[in-house]
């Protein structure tokens, strides 16, 4: 598979995804629209008047027709603005970067905890089948399937912070006594390594552990679960069996051949499994007091903010066309039988 | 240890150049003994309170970070809570002021002395432009000023840089305390006179993000949605300099981690806690839990006058006498406030208010009362309440269900959300019954009758239209309690709010605040946010 292919594949599924993000575009913009609350009422603030609420409304252009409103909104968008949020006060565009990368860092940090925990449960499970790891297997991941992840982010605090004291404090990204590292990417540790300033990593670090675990305990289940049947139905194949009778050992047999054939259903739920986290970590981010995306996307919906609404689902929708892209690039890395067009 | 010594060397000579303060706290502020962290649910979303759009809790910045001419005494309670005195105006940029002798003009001297945060004289022409500012941009500030009679920028006059007059257009008592409100705050005119554009003439794009004054503190760090940051300004002189150095508000958006945080010690104030917490921390004795009742703020229920039971006023008494008011306050309130039911008589004696109504639980009055407007049968009504004051006002909701079951009246549950609220229920006014807290900034019942009982105002959603209570509102509204009109107009007023009920006050909300037992200095405002300049902590 030459450059040149990869970047046309690439360029490729970029044109395809354009017709799902326009659609996106239309049914979010439909949507905040359709549902009740009244920004301009929200926006008058107390002691409204019937005329200064009118007077909100023709400023925000709310006034307009739909159709005409689109039109405006799509013109913004070709330039890059995304509006300003009514509920924050600052530009969506800005909220977005400021508050992504604090999104992504938890995100990544409690995939990195959920794979380094459900894979090798997952590989043992297989390759001990109804044995008491299996079951060990199980337990956990129903555990931590059907807990609530509010409730384990509490149970969480309560324990660790609030009786053993060994947890630092869940407030929010950084502890107080320090100051964020210069922005570069936005990821607090990855700053602080670039700044050189191993203390605010170690500190950032340390906040990021029980947000991560409580995220990441939530998606054991499904990774378990895919890397043990995966590796089930590639365990049973004929290759595995000659690999097994030609004497290879153990450890080769199960990762350089087992493993990496099973790894394509896995790198899918991995997909799906970020985005979901990504999206639906406002819970998490509320009880540790994490500055993140979700958290700004419900307080905006609650207040009917229609353009932080919309930004927001425009970016997640790129974020998730992205992330498709990656994985598939990934599958082609991992299987060369994944051809590059259909 | 060397190596990570020389790591952090490079890393504060690296960062020195980027980052304009200090990058650690010195050792003994981390030991937190002059600053104070205050968490709390929600922060500001803008640095200007003049601003549209900007939520309450950015009051605070208005309150902490700007002066106004002039500010409110303390005074203290029984039980040793702190409030502010809202007879006894004290100066703060004013020196001192005097009335003319028609009463037709204040002239306020300004203070000898006084400095924006940079160093610059605070002058009568910065105290002009703020005022014709708060009258000029519309939205809640205007409308604010004019409760004081401050409607138009000819009210206000710079004789010189040390004189300030402004003109009435009517005697009002509300004139001199509205100044002392949040809103008429006064801003560095010079610095905002450079940023502002012909498009934005009162700078509002810089204000919003950016503070331009000279109040007790200045603004160190604002982090939205994480936390903001207070720092002293020493040269202060418009009153007594803050006990504390740094004042670390963070923004901790879960109730029980704002908890758990207070019992470790790791945050020295918290707000907005539910209020079975504050009774549990109370009954705890390890923290101090400051209780002051909100002032002209009623927790009760409104009765839609458009929904057609409700015409009659016998159904509205009978609902009175259907409230379950004390397991309401027991269970919905956790016993955190001023009861308001089990008044004397249908005849006010006094013009105290809040004042409990002539109301309580009476079953068998009300099913009588039913029986006469020819409700005996009873009736249907959704039942409203706002999501986003769900913790006390479902418990409060379910509990009236169930008591109204018991009159035959069929009661469904109605969550609004917060966004819908406003909307629904102040703007459309079409909820048939709901529950109400409207707290009123200045303290007198006719202020709290000219914004909820009076046709047509905001909060007034029970469509509640009464000639007489028009009259009287508009007579009392600009009087002076001293006046004798005074006590017998409010005194004919409430024993209409009693006869007429259209709105049905079950209690008077505590705003409760826990702080650590170090800490003092702890003063209740009306505007409900928390006022640093007062604090000291008490160092280990």
């Amino acid at each position: 598979m030459n450059g040149n292919g990869k970047l046309r594949m690439i360029i490729g599924r970029l044109g395809q995804s354009i017709p799902s993000v326009i659609g996106i575009i239309i049914v979010t913009f439909v949507l905040t629209r359709a549902l009740p609350g009244d920004p301009a009422v929200y926006f008058a603030g107390p002691a409204a008047t019937p005329e200064s609420i009118q007077q909100i409304r023709e400023s925000l252009g709310l006034d307009k027709s739909w159709p005409e409103q689109f039109l405006l909104y799509v013109r913004d968008l070709a330039t890059g603005d995304l509006g300003v949020s009514i509920s924050t006060g600052f530009p969506v565009a800005e909220e977005l970067l400021r508050r992504l990368p604090a999104s992504l860092e938890l995100t990544l940090l409690a995939l990195i905890f959920s794979i380094s925990v459900a894979l090798p449960l997952g590989i043992a499970a297989a390759t001990r089948p109804n044995s008491w790891v299996d079951q060990l297997c199980r337990l956990i991941v129903t555990a931590g399937v059907s807990l609530p992840v509010f409730f384990t982010g509490l149970f969480m605090v309560y324990i660790f912070y609030y009786l053993l004291g060994f947890a630092p404090s869940p407030l929010g990204r950084l502890d107080i006594i320090y100051l964020s590292p210069p922005q570069v990417t936005g990821f607090y540790t990855i700053d602080a390594l670039i700044d050189g300033d191993l203390e605010v990593f170690g500190a950032a670090l340390a906040q990021l552990i029980m947000p991560a675990v409580t995220l990441g305990t939530f998606t054991l289940a499904p990774l378990a679960r895919m890397t043990r049947g995966a590796m089930l139905q590639v365990l049973s194949s004929d290759f595995i069996r000659t690999a097994r009778a030609s004497g290879l050992r153990r450890s080769t047999v199960l990762y350089t051949y087992a493993f990496r054939n099973a790894l394509l259903p896995i790198l899918t739920t991995l997909g799906m499994v970020f985005s979901f986290m990504l999206g639906s970590n406002v819970l998490v981010e509320k009880v540790f007091a994490w500055p993140g995306i979700g958290s700004f996307a419900i307080e905006a919906l609650i207040v009917s903010d229609y353009v932080a609404v919309q930004g927001f689902v425009l970016a997640m929708a790129l974020l998730y066309v992205a992330l498709n892209l990656t994985i598939d690039i990934l599958y082609t890395l991992v299987d060369p039988r994944v051809g590059l067009d259909d | 240890m060397r190596r990570r010594d020389f790591i952090k060397t490079m890393g504060v000579a690296a960062g020195a150049s980027t980052i304009p303060f200090l990058k650690f706290l010195p050792a003994e502020a981390a030991g937190r003994g002059d600053t104070l962290v205050v968490v709390t649910g929600n922060g500001p979303n803008s640095m200007d309170i003049q601003r549209k759009g900007t939520n309450r809790p950015s009051y605070q910045i208005a309150v902490n970070l700007y002066d106004r001419l002039l500010g409110y005494g303390t005074k203290t309670l029984d039980d040793g809570t702190m409030m502010y005195d809202y007879q006894k105006l004290e100066p703060e940029a004013a020196e001192s002021w005097e009335v003319a002798p028609d009463g037709m003009s204040i002239t306020f001297k300004m203070r000898e002395g006084a400095t924006f945060w940079d160093g610059t004289p605070i002058t009568a022409h910065d105290v002009k432009w703020s005022f014709d500012r708060a009258v000029s941009l519309g939205g809640f500030p205007t409308v604010q000023m004019k409760a004081g009679s401050l409607e138009k920028p000819e009210q206000f006059e710079a004789v010189d840089d040390k004189t300030f007059v402004i003109k009435l257009l009517r005697k009002s008592k509300l004139t001199l305390p509205d100044l002392g409100v949040p809103v008429p705050i006064i801003f560095n005119s010079k610095v905002a006179k450079a940023k502002a554009t012909a498009d934005d003439p009162w700078a509002t794009e810089f204000l919003h993000r950016t503070p331009a004054g000279g109040g007790a503190f200045m603004l160190e760090r604002w982090d939205p949605g994480q936390q903001t940051v207070y720092t002293r300004y020493d040269g202060w002189k418009n009153g007594e300099l803050p006990g504390v150095k740094r004042v670390i508000i963070r923004e901790i958006p879960s109730a029980s981690t704002r908890r758990a945080l207070l019992e470790r010690g790791d945050a020295d104030v918290s707000l907005d806690l539910p209020p079975k917490d504050f009774a549990e921390l109370q009954k705890s004795g390890k923290f101090t839990i400051n209780a002051a009742p909100i002032e002209n703020s009623l927790a009760a229920i409104g009765l839609n006058l458009t929904f057609e039971p409700f015409k009659n006023k016998k159904v509205r008494q009978a609902i009175a006498y259907s409230v379950p008011y004390d397991q309401i306050f027991k269970q919905a309130a956790f016993e955190r406030g001023i009861p308001m039911w089990g008044g004397k008589s249908f005849t006010p004696t006094s013009i105290e208010w809040p004042q409990p109504f002539p109301y309580d639980t009476d079953y068998d009055k009300a099913k009588a009362l039913l029986k006469e407007a020819g409700y005996a049968d009873g009736f249907e009504v959704p039942l409203s309440f706002n999501l986003g004051l769900a913790q006390w006002s479902e418990p409060m909701c379910l509990l009236l269900q169930e008591s109204l079951a018991k009159v035959g009246i069929k009661a469904t549950i109605d969550k609004i959300p917060g966004a819908n609220w406003r909307t629904a229920a102040l703007v459309e006014k079409k909820l048939p019954l709901h529950i109400k807290n409207f707290g009123g900034w200045l303290n007198y019942p006719d202020y709290y009758s000219f914004w909820v009982y009076q046709k047509g105002r905001l909060f007034n959603s029970m469509n509640y239209h009464n000639e007489e209570i028009e009259k009287l509102t508009d007579a009392t509204l600009h009087l002076e309690v001293e006046d004798p009109v005074y006590v017998a107009n409010i005194k004919k007023m409430l024993a209409i709010f009693f006869d007429d009920v259209p709105l049905i006050p079950v209690y008077q909300p505590y705003l409760d605040v826990a702080t650590q037992k170090s800490v003092s200095g702890y003063e209740y405002y009306f505007h409900r946010q928390l006022d640093c300049r007062s604090f000291k902590k008490a160092t280990a």
